[in-house]
């Protein structure tokens, strides 16, 4: 059994080119878009798109290494990781670089990396391996689900506490919706639901100022225009500006002459909806819909339960980033830091989309049953 | 590896579960579509405006005010270009931290630049200072990278080359007040815009302030200029040359130093004004960047009055000068023949009551030509009484007076010719017999303003003629190109006949030049000069009557008066002069006409400046 070749010819008959090709498509519209987010900037800004050229590199290399290797022994590793995981986030919160008033970094070998972007496919797996451990007759109730709780809350509130109530809202999000998945009891959804709601003043009380301001400014951006408010004006300006066709390439006035604030990294979907219009926003959110829709295939033809659940995850992960990400752009959501995947600007998200990519695909060309 | 029973039920629950879950990221993924549809089709016209509201910002730029020059086209008013600091609300972030960084060096108005940045419109610059030092300029510079949204805008400020010379004349800027903004029906004024508000600034105004032009341009966040997309460059605004002899000018004012009062000069061929005073006086500088209140309310409070422009505004009883308008309508209506003589036993008596000549003594047998001279107040009682009141005013309206001149200046008075009916609509009363000898040597009811008396003598020296004054002579484009020339305008002839004329001419040069000549201080022996004095009796109690002028309290002093003009024959100059409670005319007001006279008259000789236009 141990000699077996860990890659078989078979497995790459079973490679799904077309998740495979449409994420390399996405990803080209966002170098495409980072190139003229800073396009009229200055010297060093534009020539970001090339760096995110390199990081699409270490993406392509994750996303092997997530191939190779068989999601079953990820799977038996999962709590190292995690132990692993957890360590790194306190040594962030204790010695991380700080970037824009955050912790959020760290440094390996000249590389500055989030390991909060790494603890969501760490969270991914390690809730797959509970709850593949963890197999119960019927609904998940209240008690069932304290022991999950905590190992997500553990690096949660560490990430949170950087700040980045983006990362932690989607650990959160990650858990809830596998969760869901293995069923939970309507009764203690219910009562958990009612808990959240209410301890709802209690988060708020632990928010900071300008946490706080993004979510008033969502009700009522025009209050402090030039403050809190003018992201979330300025990326609609920019969004609705585009019109029908867009403006062109290179050609967005909000996003050129830096109306547009973070244009390159969380704002990235206004630069692109600003110059290429509806019908260009629209042929991104299909593509993002076929990528999704081609991961949920991937849960459904999983071979075992844990393959489900880490597709599952991986696609509530995504799907989260997506919709948050693009609600926010146009003001539907408070302006938190959530990148879209694969678009925005960024080592870290990146090379963790492409890892989770590559996690999807491993589950997928290993739903057979092997043979001989 | 088989699937057990409980996965096969597994997968069966899980494919229920999918269901939702693909439904409900297809629900999220069709609603974003919809935001995206508001914003992108429905709000996109709105939304577009926006975004070219952001792009692209029109800045008005500042017209060059015309020029002002003298006679001998020497400038007297330019502009000079001055550093406003001033800030875009929408591109400062930090508009604490802007203003303490300012502030530092430069005295600011936190408070007033707060609030005008509450009541700014969007994107209107808010000015912090205007009209700053090079030094302050140098530091703005330095750190204009610091301050986002904080520029140094170039706005030209006036410039008056002879500082409170003429000030009454060509007037001031100040900023445009709300009621003159409001009360504007088309403006192409704004907010903060300096605007003439007196004198030749203010009459010339549509003539002196060129046009605004505009600057349409593209800028980025921080509201740096990235494209110019279209402009408008401003019109300079016209050049103006006025009649005034800045030189004579300056004479003036130093005659009239430690004084207060008026003086007018004039050319008696076309009636363009010479030169102006009124004294006390002000600064027009000190208006150019804006006035200061402590400045301002000096200028309102002081007693004297220094923005009166006491030439054209200030009514004064003329006086014995107004013995010339007697003596002609004595001549004229007949009342007197030119050797006829009256006797002047010192006083004149009416009724019960008797009316002084000055000369306690009496002058004697007194024919118009001596009454003159000597300016005899019995013969003018005489012949006023035989004229009446209402004969002798019709001669003084004949003159001007009670009327405005039509200068081209702001707030003339028009002074007044008293007359019975006069008497009886205003004072409801009937006129008195008294009254009229009063009037007759310019006293009582009578006011003329100093430019009233310099047109009466200027026609008195042109043989009949009396001109509209005139203060501006040419206008021109800034590159010389003529737009309209003020020709002299004659507004009226005396109804006196030139032998009648003469004979007061002829007095005239007496009052100088005989040794009994009251106005004698004005013989300078430069020209011949002809003038005549008056005092305008000033109303004072009983016990100061018969004190001498240093004795007096300084407001119950008279008013000095002297007019005059020259050369005798062919006359080049007419003034008139006012000397605020200086006693009497022939000791202090005549001294200064004979001065400016002569300073007029060589300066002529010496300088070839050009006949008179």
């Amino acid at each position: 059994m141990n000699n077996k070749p860990i890659f078989k010819y078979q497995l790459i008959s079973n490679f799904d080119w077309i998740l495979f090709w449409l994420t390399i498509v996405i990803t080209a519209i966002g170098v495409v878009a980072i190139y003229s987010s800073g396009w009229a900037g200055n010297s060093n800004s534009n020539r970001i798109y090339i760096k995110q050229i390199y990081w699409v590199i270490y993406g392509l290399t994750g996303m092997m290494l997530m191939l190779l290797i068989d999601y079953r022994s990820m799977e038996r590793f999962a709590y190292i990781f995690y132990v692993v995981t957890v360590a790194i986030l306190v040594f962030v919160a204790i010695s991380g670089k700080s970037a824009s008033g955050a912790q959020r970094w760290v440094s390996l070998g000249g590389l500055r990396f989030q390991p909060s972007e790494i603890a969501k496919i760490v969270m991914i797996i390690t809730l797959a391996r509970y709850f593949d451990d963890r197999k119960i007759r019927g609904l998940y109730r209240i008690r069932d689900l304290i022991v999950p709780a905590v190992i997500v809350l553990i690096p949660a509130v560490l990430i949170a506490k950087q700040p980045d109530l983006g990362t932690a809202a989607v650990l959160l999000f990650i858990f809830l919706a596998i969760s869901l998945f293995m069923g939970i009891n309507p009764k203690s959804f219910l009562i958990l639901s009612g808990t959240f709601l209410s301890s709802l003043p209690l988060l708020w009380h632990f928010m900071k100022d300008y946490q706080k301001k993004r979510i008033l400014t969502l009700i009522d951006p025009k209050a402090d225009p030039l403050g809190s408010g003018y992201h979330i004006i300025q990326s609609q300006i920019a969004i609705g500006s585009g019109g029908y066709t867009g403006k062109g390439l290179l050609s967005g006035t909000q996003s050129q002459l830096n109306f547009l604030p973070e244009k390159h990294t969380d704002f990235i979907f206004a630069v692109f909806a600003e110059e290429m219009g509806f019908i260009g926003a629209v042929v991104l959110i299909a593509l993002y819909i076929i990528l999704l829709m081609k991961g949920i295939d991937v849960i459904y033809r999983a071979r075992d339960r844990s393959g489900a659940l880490m597709a599952a995850g991986v696609i509530s992960m995504l799907a989260f980033h997506i919709i948050f990400n693009i609600g926010m752009t146009t003001g539907i959501f408070p302006v938190v830091g959530i990148p879209l995947p694969f678009v925005s600007y960024g080592g870290s998200s990146l090379v963790t989309n492409f890892m989770a990519i590559g996690l999807l695909l491993n589950i997928n060309m290993r739903r057979f049953k092997e043979m001989g | 590896m088989r699937l057990s029973g409980q996965e096969q039920n597994f997968s069966e629950v899980i494919k229920r579960r999918m269901l939702v879950f693909t439904a409900l990221i297809i629900a999220f993924f069709l609603f974003l579509i919809f935001r995206l549809w508001y914003l992108q089709v429905i709000k996109s016209d709105e939304l577009k405006l926006m975004a070219e509201n952001n792009r692209v910002r029109t800045v008005p730029l500042k017209a060059y005010r015309g020029k002002i020059f003298d006679r001998n086209k020497r400038e007297i008013i330019d502009s000079r270009p001055s550093f406003n600091l001033s800030l875009t609300p929408e591109d400062v972030k930090d508009i604490e931290r802007v203003l303490s960084a300012i502030g530092s060096k430069i005295k600011i108005d936190t408070e007033r630049i707060k609030r005008e940045i509450k009541n700014s419109a969007p994107f209107q610059p808010v000015i912090i200072k205007r009209d700053i030092s090079w030094d302050e300029v140098a530091f703005i510079e330095e750190r204009l990278l610091d301050l986002p949204g904080v520029f140094l805008d170039i706005e030209p400020v006036r410039n008056y080359l002879h500082g409170e010379t003429g000030s009454h004349i060509f007037g001031y800027l100040g900023e445009i007040t709300k009621t003159q903004l409001d009360g504007l029906k088309i403006s192409d004024y704004r907010l903060g815009d300096f605007i003439g508000q007196y004198g030749i600034e203010k009459k010339y105004e549509p003539i002196l302030k060129g046009k605004r032009g505009s600057k349409l341009m593209e800028v980025d966040a921080a509201g740096r200029e990235l494209k110019i997309l279209r402009q408008t460059d401003p019109d300079f605004g016209y050049n103006l040359y006025l009649t005034i002899d800045i030189e004579l000018q300056k004479e003036a004012e130093r005659l009239f130093e430690g004084k207060n009062g008026a003086l007018v000069a004039m050319d008696p061929r076309d009636g363009s004004i010479l030169a102006m005073v009124s004294k006390p006086s002000f600064d027009p500088n000190l208006f150019a960047g804006g006035v200061s209140k402590p400045y301002w309310s000096n200028l309102i409070t002081d007693d004297h009055k220094p923005l009166q422009n006491r030439a054209i505004q200030g009514q004064y009883p003329p006086g014995s000068v107004f013995k010339i308008i007697t003596a002609a309508a004595g001549l004229e209506e007949e009342v007197i023949t030119p050797s006829g003589t009256i006797d002047c036993p010192g006083y004149f008596k009416l009724g019960k009551k008797s009316y002084r000549c000055w000369k306690k003594g009496g002058h004697g047998r007194m024919d118009v030509h001596n009454a003159l001279i000597q300016s005899c107040d019995v013969f003018f009682y005489t012949v006023g009484f035989r004229l009446g009141v209402d004969r002798l005013s019709r001669y003084s309206k004949g003159f001007g007076f009670g009327n405005l001149t039509n200068i081209d200046l702001e707030g003339e008075k028009g002074g007044l010719v008293p007359t019975s009916d006069w008497k009886e609509s205003v004072k409801g009363e009937p006129w008195i017999l008294g009254e009229t000898v009063s009037v007759s040597i310019g006293q009582g009811f009578n006011l003329v303003t100093p430019i009233q008396l310099a047109n009466m003598i200027a026609s008195v020296a042109n043989g009949g003629k009396i001109f509209k004054p005139r203060i501006v002579w040419k206008m021109e484009t800034t590159d010389g190109n003529p737009i309209e020339d003020i020709k002299p305008e004659i507004r009226g002839k005396l109804a006196i006949t030139q032998k009648n004329l003469d004979i007061i001419r002829e007095a005239l040069y007496g009052v100088v030049n005989d040794p009994r000549g009251t106005g004698r201080a004005s013989n300078t022996g430069a020209v011949k000069v002809a003038g005549k004095t008056g005092t305008a009796q000033v109303i004072k109690m009983p016990e100061m009557e018969e004190k001498k002028d240093e004795d007096v309290p300084y407001e119950f002093r008279d008013h000095a008066w002297f007019v005059a003009f020259a050369p005798y024959e062919n006359p080049t100059i007419a003034v008139s002069v006012l000397v605020e409670h200086g006693g009497h005319g022939g000791s202090v007001a005549a001294p200064i006409a004979g001065k400016l006279i002569k300073s007029y008259i060589e300066g002529h000789q010496s300088t070839g400046a050009p006949e008179h236009q």
